[in-house]
């Protein structure tokens, strides 16, 4: 299957989307919200620190023992009447939903928010296979119309405005009264809720994600605030579950202590609107629910990621808290990165799922602030793992020649002390002396990058090494 | 169904085993470990905001769900339900037709006597607006309603209408979600459950009505599940015992 990534593309995505107005106006309007959520829900909660060196140790326990546990849960699901079926690739993946899917000769599927499915690109093979896919989360719906990926792992449509919200369902919505008031957000909503409605009980299939799924019993949870993931597995005869195999914990306890951190990280709810566990299909006597229930099991590339450095990167609950503290993230926006998976945890997984080669760019887009290992529930370091793709990049001779070049320069001067010394004293008497005048230097040989949006501070022109050894050490 | 996976499933495992410097399965006795850690499903940190008296719990039940919009109303008795739901969905100027789970703990109400209600008992259409249904549990930690699948209790009731009332006895509140798993696994085992060893197909938390921020993240309530969630509390004397 050929990977759609734009992420070789980083730098100038990154210039587009910072003078896209209305990326900017949305992500100016979401700023803070997520920040505060969390930090509120933090305090409320005297045992969230320890939760999360639990939730930790729960994930670093079950990655010891993938494989135990998921033949363990394989085991159970079938007791309780499904079926697992193992995917090495995106591409094994898709053939197991279309085979399922023709199986009952499914016209339409209507889907939960999943962001395995859009790894997978599930909707266009459903579509080539002439089935129609209906994403039924109000901001996977929004994106759906658009033809856009999501932007955000628990915000699919963050980077949008309610104007450009309402322009897409007027384009989209044509058997409507055209002059229609939709200017708020609820009368948005309202529209979506009345359309979808009926969607609901015209599919044969519904897919879904999973947060977890549990070894102890079989059973895979969905984590919503909607209940369209509720209405899209409950109606139509067959449920699918896409989910990745780290989403694996051992007991319910386990589970909770998780979801206990999960949705204080994500939007600063103490407990999301809905928590579902599902086991296996409907029970004989039951008056609703699936006929068929089947857990398809991703791997694609992510094995490969246990036993190296960047196996923490599987203890990942995709709450999105990283990007919402991302300073990168919240200027250039999700779409940038040109993947499914944005921001500090995107800039992490994506090379490794889709190669160094291809997204080695993203671990480049970091401040190395720091906050997003901070605010990680499951305690992710985020930046050394980053550090560690570039390593790789640069070991693979993918980084630009400029940079090689500059990097090598640095380090014969590192390597030398007092050459470095006398090197950068000279530097910094020559800035002083450039910027003698304002204090401050409006353009600079080799730092266009930077000086073209902001104005570099003189240096007082001497080295902190300097000022060191003369005893300022206050 | 047709099962093409099994060559995926062998060479995820022993990828995985790999990763792990083996090339089997993990030894008896660290299996042996593992299914114990399974089988003895012991409880993690469990918040102490919990730690109170019934009538302590019932109480942060009710605050934390009123945190997360949904309404209450406390009544002494099941007599006094029928009334407390019709007078609620007069006040919010609802329709008196209901759809209700076909729960026998729900018959333990008068329904009959309250003449301003059309009660139809099984699964709710599409066009069905109001749904009544009990709770077999109720977590105090963040004022969550549990509610199992099964014959007396359709899991589309909780979602397809707009408005769901649920009837809840004070006595079925707990303290946190390990109670209600403790609850499933014994309902499970329950010879007399007719549930054969599994839990429940469905197990739904609700905490609070439906809700999306996707729009420029203004909270809307009610984008796909219901719009209003409305809990009557019955004191059913629990706390005096």
């Amino acid at each position: 299957m050929t990977v759609h990534s734009t992420s070789r593309n980083f730098k100038n995505n990154a210039r587009d989307q910072l003078a896209n107005e209305d990326l900017q106006a949305a992500l100016n309007k979401a700023r803070g919200h997520f920040v505060d959520g969390r930090a509120t829900a933090r305090d409320n909660l005297p045992e969230f620190d320890d939760l999360r060196d639990q939730a930790r140790d729960i994930k670093d326990h079950t990655l010891e023992h993938l494989d135990f546990y998921l033949e363990a849960y394989e085991e159970k699901v079938r007791e309780s009447g499904g079926h697992v079926h193992w995917a090495r690739t995106a591409a094994d993946a898709q053939r197991i939903v279309l085979d399922i899917c023709r199986s009952v000769d499914a016209k339409q599927v209507n889907k939960g928010k999943s962001m395995i499915g859009e790894e997978i690109e599930i909707n266009k093979a459903l579509e080539a296979d002439g089935i129609r896919p209906i994403e039924t989360d109000l901001g996977e719906y929004i994106i759906q119309l658009r033809g856009e990926l999501p932007s955000h792992i628990i915000a699919p449509a963050v980077h949008l405005t309610k104007a450009q919200v309402e322009t897409s369902f007027r384009e989209n919505h044509t058997e409507l009264d055209p002059d229609r008031v939709l200017e708020e957000p609820l009368s948005l909503l309202d529209e979506a809720r009345t359309i979808l409605r009926k969607k609901y009980f015209e599919a044969e299939v519904g897919i879904t994600g999973a947060n977890l799924l549990i070894a102890e019993t079989g059973s895979s949870i969905i984590v919503t605030n909607e209940g369209n993931g509720d209405l899209s597995q409950l109606i139509p005869k067959v449920h699918i579950v896409l989910a990745s195999l780290e989403k694996i914990v051992p007991t319910l306890e386990d589970a909770a202590t998780i979801l206990r951190v999960l949705a204080r990280s994500a939007t600063g709810q103490e407990f999301s609107s809905y928590t579902t566990l599902s086991t296996g299909p409907k029970r004989e006597e039951d008056p609703d629910g699936p006929e068929q229930y089947h857990v398809v099991l991703l791997d694609n590339g992510r094995t490969d990621m246990l036993g190296t450095e960047f196996e923490e990167m599987l203890r990942c609950i995709r709450c999105g808290a990283c990007m919402n503290h991302c300073p990168v993230y919240q200027s250039v926006g999700g779409h940038a990165y040109g993947w499914v998976y944005p921001g500090p945890m995107g800039s992490v997984l994506s090379p490794g799922l889709i190669g160094v080669d291809e997204a080695g760019h993203l671990p480049n887009a970091s401040t190395f602030c720091g906050r997003c290992e901070e605010v990680c529930p499951m305690h992710i370091p985020l930046p050394k793992m980053m550090r560690h793709w570039r390593e790789r990049e640069f070991e693979s001779h993918l980084s630009p020649g400029s940079a090689r070049v500059g990097l090598g320069v640095w380090a014969f001067f590192a390597r030398r002390p007092r050459l470095y010394q006398m090197a950068t004293g000279l530097q910094m008497r020559m800035l002083s002396w450039m910027g003698r005048k304002r204090g401050r230097l409006s353009s600079l040989p080799l730092a266009k990058g930077w000086t073209k949006y902001r104005e570099l501070p003189a240096p007082q022109g001497r080295t902190f090494q300097s000022r060191w050894k003369s005893g300022e050490r206050a | 169904m047709s099962d093409d996976s099994s060559n995926g499933r062998d060479q995820i495992l022993s990828s995985l085993r790999r990763s792990r410097g083996r090339d089997g399965p993990v030894d008896e006795a660290t299996a042996e470990t593992l299914r114990a850690r399974i089988a003895g499903h012991k409880r993690n940190i469990v918040p102490a905001r919990t730690d109170t008296d019934h009538a302590g719990l019932v109480d942060l039940f009710e605050t934390m769900a009123q945190k997360v919009f949904a309404t209450t109303t406390r009544v002494s008795d099941m007599a006094d339900v029928p009334d407390a739901v019709a007078d609620y969905l007069r006040g919010a100027n609802l329709p008196s037709e209901v759809v209700m789970a076909p729960d026998t703990d729900l018959d333990a109400a008068p329904w009959a006597e309250n003449s301003l209600l059309e009660i139809r008992r099984g699964v709710p259409d599409e066009p069905d607006q109001v749904s009544i249904t009990s709770a077999p549990s109720a977590v105090a930690e963040t004022g969550t309603l549990a509610m199992y699948s099964g014959p007396a209790h359709p899991s589309t009731l909780n979602f397809v209408p707009e408005t769901h009332v649920v009837v809840l006895p004070a006595s079925r509140v707990v303290k946190s979600y390990e109670d209600v798993f403790d609850a499933v696994r014994e309902l499970a085992a329950d010879p007399d459950s007719g549930r054969g060893g599994l839990p429940p197909r469905t197990v739904n938390f609700v905490t609070g009505p439906s809700r999306s921020g996707d729009i420029e993240q203004t909270l809307l309530l009610g984008a796909h599940g219901p719009r209003r969630l409305h809990i009557v509390i019955v004191e059913d004397g629990a706390d005096n015992g």
